[in-house]
């Protein structure tokens, strides 16, 4: 490993499209967290003067994080990752239930966690999970779910704000005004869109991901209501919603990330969303493609498409080689034979599929690099498969 | 591979492509090219064991203009309580459910 053999840096950098979950560390959060790392090591328990540095800064972080979703501080809370203050908040809440029912009601393209922890909250309690359909653009039926959460012995509804694979948001305040009505409480998850989109205060119970919002990994955010009954799923521990604690320097980074994020959401918002515009208009140029996703209702830098006649794996590879990295829910690039979920709900194309989420720091000239190469890339691939004049 | 062991459940005017053992996107290329030269209402089957393939199937058969016929489709997503019925292979314990998918060519084709 001598540096003189290094090549220079090159003149076209890689590009990642692939933001959702997992986005760059925003530069505000590497800083916060370098601070943290001093000054918030120590266990937030504790009554030493270290201790208690570490326990203002998180107590600094709910804060921050209450301020962005318009609630009490006492009502926000740290777990280990997101898919564990998804997994809480479900387990949590029908246990608090368990005489109300053990029904649980999800929309059908309801991140993994969510369909998985409802399934086990609901077998728990001798109920069932009762999952609403979408529409060809990924959005509940409204409809199905006002009938499924007024059915007697439902514990917990779940509805995301926006699908983070697809784009499409959820109506929400609707779906929120129908539990409501009839005594459900609604988990939202807001993982996709906090720190992109506004979020409607629909919601009792809220899940966020801090990596896709510029935040660091090993930390997820879970606010309920105060006016929510929850039995927390560890009860005895320090940490009832998060057995062993949170990091610290996590969770304060994430909450400055997301004081960023929100910062100039609006115009991040606009930008993206003309970003997300070409990348709609250039897929949908290429023969075959279909754009999944509503057009409008949406949040503003996702996109996803699937191309017809294609291997997903190879797409992406291919795309890769040129400098390009993007997500797919093709089953051929997913560990299991079994296509993403959101697109078999939608009833679109499973294979070829490309998942793009646009970050804060994409340019517009990554985006025209990436749908220069695009067609290219798609045309070889089916190449390979001689699928020409199908 | 070869024969098509599901095509005698079937209208023996049903012409079938047996795409089983292939993975996404090879089923519904099989199935294209075989459509490719058949007459508006022909009805091709599809055997498949690929999962993806009951989901791709109908969607290029709408994108493509012709319906999935009425006996083997799928809702999305659905779970596929027909595969045991066709499954073949005179019931090896471990081979894949076979998922048969009808499709009425349509005149766009």
């Amino acid at each position: 490993m001598t540096d003189t053999t290094e090549p220079a840096t090159g003149p076209r950098s890689r590009v990642h499209l692939d933001n959702g979950g997992g986005a760059p560390l925003h530069p505000l959060a590497r800083q916060a967290l370098v601070q943290a790392l001093d000054d918030g090591w120590a266990d937030p328990h504790r009554l030493h003067t270290e201790g208690r540095r570490a326990a203002r800064l998180l107590d600094g972080a709910r804060e921050a994080v209450a301020g962005v979703l318009g609630a009490r501080t006492e009502e926000v809370r740290f777990t280990a990752s997101h898919a564990a203050g998804l997994r809480a908040a479900v387990l949590g809440t029908t246990r608090a239930r368990r005489r109300a029912g053990g029904h649980v009601v999800v929309g059908a393209v309801e991140r993994a966690a969510v369909l998985h922890a409802a399934a086990a909250a609901a077998s728990a309690h001798e109920g069932e999970r009762v999952t609403v359909g979408v529409d060809r653009s990924g959005r509940v039926d409204l409809d199905g779910f006002r009938t499924a959460v007024a059915r007697p012995g439902v514990a917990l509804a779940a509805l995301q704000h926006a699908n983070g694979e697809v784009g499409t948001r959820q109506p929400l305040p609707a779906a929120h005004d129908t539990a409501r009505a009839v005594g459900v409480p609604l988990l939202v998850d807001a993982g996709a869109s906090l720190g992109h989109d506004v979020v409607p205060d629909a919601w009792d119970l809220l899940a966020a991901q801090p990596t896709d919002w510029g935040g660091p990994a090993g930390v997820g955010v879970l606010a309920v209501r105060q006016r929510v009954r929850t039995v927390p799923p560890d009860p005895e521990d320090a940490d009832p919603w998060a057995p062993g604690g949170v990091s610290v320097p996590a969770a304060f980074a994430a909450a400055v990330a997301l004081q960023a994020a929100v910062a100039d959401r609006a115009e991040q918002d606009a930008r993206r969303r003309a970003l997300a515009d070409r990348v709609r208009t250039a897929a949908a140029a290429i023969p075959d493609v279909e754009v999944v996703g509503d057009p409008d209702d949406r949040l503003p830098h996702v996109v996803t498409f699937s191309c017809l006649y294609v291997d997903g794996e190879a797409l992406v590879t291919e795309l890769d080689r040129a400098g390009f990295a993007v997500g797919s829910g093709s089953a051929c690039t997913a560990s299991t034979l079994e296509p993403s979920h959101v697109l078999a709900a939608m009833g679109v194309l499973t294979h070829g599929n490309v998942r793009i989420a646009l970050d804060r720091s994409t340019s517009e000239d990554d985006v025209a690099r990436f749908l220069a190469v695009l067609p290219g890339a798609v045309q070889r691939v089916r190449d390979v498969l001689g699928v020409s004049g199908l | 591979m070869s024969a098509p062991g599901g095509a005698d459940a079937h209208d023996p005017g049903t012409l079938v492509v047996d795409a089983r053992g292939l993975r996404c996107p090879l089923p519904v290329i099989r199935l294209a090219a075989a459509a490719r030269d058949l007459a508006p209402g022909t009805l091709v089957t599809v055997l498949a064991t690929d999962p993806a393939a009951r989901l791709d199937v109908p969607a290029w058969a709408r994108m493509r203009g012709h319906t999935m016929a009425a006996t083997t489709d799928h809702a999305p997503g659905s779970t596929p309580d027909a595969a045991e019925e066709t499954a073949d292979e005179a019931g090896r314990p471990d081979a894949p459910p076979t998922w048969p998918l009808t499709v009425r060519l349509g005149g766009g084709a």
